[in-house]
C-alpha cells in the first residue's frame, strides 16, 4: 500500500512538472519553422502531394532506412530467441464454419487493400508501413482460422532479404546519378510524371520505396506472428 | 490553462509509468510500457497541430497554407513501427521466462536466478 501510495505521489508531482514543461508550448499555434518549407515545396520537389510520406521518403530517408534496419533487427530477434529444432502450431480447435469461411472470402480483399495503401503513399494517408502492416494482419487472420496454416517460409525469407536489399540499392543508385545516398533520381533528373502530380504516376521514387517498405513490413510481422504462435514439440 | 491533449497525453504517460513501477506482472509491465509509448505520440501530434487547419495532404482546396505541421506526424510514423519493434522483442523474452521459470512475476524471477 505504502509502495502504491508513494509511487502514486511521486507520478503527480513528475506530471506537475510535465505540464509546467508544456505550459510553455502553445497549442493550436502555428509555430512551424522547417515544416512550412515542407509544405511550400513538396509539390515541386518530390512531386507527392502527401507532405507526411514525402519527407518520410524523401526529405528524412535515412530515418526510414533506420526505421527499418530497426524492424528487420526485431524480426531476426524474436526469430533468434524463440529458435527451436522442432517447433510447430499447437493450436488443437479449428475456428467455427463461420470464421473459416469468413476468412477465406475475406483475406483477398484485405490482402487487396493493403496493396492500395502501400502504393498511393503519396497520395492518401498511410504509406509502406500501414499497408505492411494490413497485409500481415490478412496473414494472422488465416493464423487464427485454420490450426494447420503456416506462411510459405522460403518465399517469405527471400522477400525480405531481396527488397531490403533493394531499398538500399535504390539508394545506391542515386549516390551514383547524383551524388548523395537516396538521391531522388527519378523526379529531380527525368522528371516523371511532371504534369501528373496528385495521381498514380507522379512521386518520384516514393511509390517505389513504398511498394519496398511494404512487402517487407508485410513479410517481417507474418514473420513474427509465426514465430510467435509455434510451441516447442516434445517427441 | 493546459489544453487537454496535452493533459491526455500527460495522464496516459503517467498510466504506463505507474504499471511499470508498481505491478509484479511482466505482462503487465509491458502493458504499461505500451501506454507510455501511445502517451508519447499522442504528445508529439498535438505539439503540431495548427488550429482550424486540415491535414497535410495538399489535395483540391487544401494548400501550403492550410495544413498542419508535417513533422511530427513523420516522425511518430517511425516511432510507432519502433514501439512495434521493441514490444515484439519484449513479448518473446517474457515467453521464454515463463518457458524457463514456469512465471511471470517479477519478484519471483528474481528469487530464482542463481
Amino acid at each position: 500500500m505504502l509502495k502504491r501510495a508513494l509511487a502514486i505521489i511521486s507520478l503527480l508531482i513528475i506530471g506537475y512538472w510535465l505540464a509546467q514543461g508544456l505550459a510553455g508550448v502553445p497549442f493550436g499555434e502555428d509555430k512551424m519553422l522547417v515544416g512550412q518549407y515542407y509544405l511550400d515545396h513538396v509539390k515541386e520537389q518530390t512531386g507527392a502531394v502527401n507532405a507526411v510520406t514525402a519527407i518520410v521518403v524523401n526529405y528524412r530517408g535515412f530515418d526510414t532506412l533506420g526505421e527499418v534496419t530497426v524492424l528487420f533487427i526485431a524480426s531476426t530477434g524474436v526469430g533468434a530467441l524463440l529458435w527451436r529444432k522442432k517447433r510447430e502450431r499447437t493450436a488443437k480447435t479449428e475456428g467455427s464454419i463461420v470464421l473459416t469461411t469468413g476468412t477465406r472470402l475475406l483475406v483477398p480483399f484485405v490482402m487487396l487493400f493493403g496493396v492500395y495503401i502501400f502504393i498511393h503513399g503519396h497520395l492518401t494517408p498511410g504509406g509502406g508501413f500501414p499497408g505492411g502492416a494490413t497485409i500481415a494482419t490478412a496473414f494472422l487472420l488465416l493464423y487464427m482460422a485454420f490450426i494447420t496454416y503456416e506462411i510459405p517460409h522460403k518465399a517469405f525469407e527471400k522477400t525480405e532479404g531481396i527488397v531490403g536489399m533493394a531499398y538500399v540499392l535504390v539508394g545506391l543508385i542515386g549516390l551514383a546519378i547524383g551524388g548523395y545516398f537516396l538521391y531522388d533520381w527519378i523526379w529531380q533528373d527525368w522528371k516523371f510524371g511532371a504534369d501528373n502530380i496528385g495521381r498514380l504516376f507522379s512521386g518520384g521514387f516514393i511509390p517505389i520505396i513504398y511498394t519496398i517498405i511494404g512487402l517487407k513490413v508485410g513479410t517481417e510481422l507474418s514473420g513474427i506472428i509465426d514465430n510467435m504462435l509455434k510451441e516447442e514439440v516434445s517427441e | 490553462m493546459i489544453s487537454v491533449y496535452y493533459f491526455g497525453a500527460i495522464t496516459l504517460i503517467l498510466i504506463g509509468l505507474y504499471a511499470v513501477l508498481v505491478k509484479k506482472n511482466l505482462l503487465k509491465i509491458l502493458i504499461g510500457l505500451s501506454i507510455m509509448e501511445t502517451g508519447v505520440n499522442l504528445l508529439l501530434v498535438s505539439v503540431g497541430y495548427v488550429a482550424g487547419k486540415s491535414a497535410p495532404i495538399l489535395s483540391e482546396g487544401i494548400g501550403p497554407a492550410q495544413a498542419v505541421d508535417p513533422i511530427p506526424q513523420a516522425l511518430v510514423l517511425t516511432a510507432i513501427v519502433i514501439g512495434v519493434a521493441t514490444t515484439a522483442m519484449a513479448l518473446s523474452v517474457a515467453i521464454i521466462l515463463h518457458e524457463k521459470y514456469g512465471t511471470l512475476n517479477v519478484e519471483e524471477i528474481r528469487r530464482l536466478r542463481g
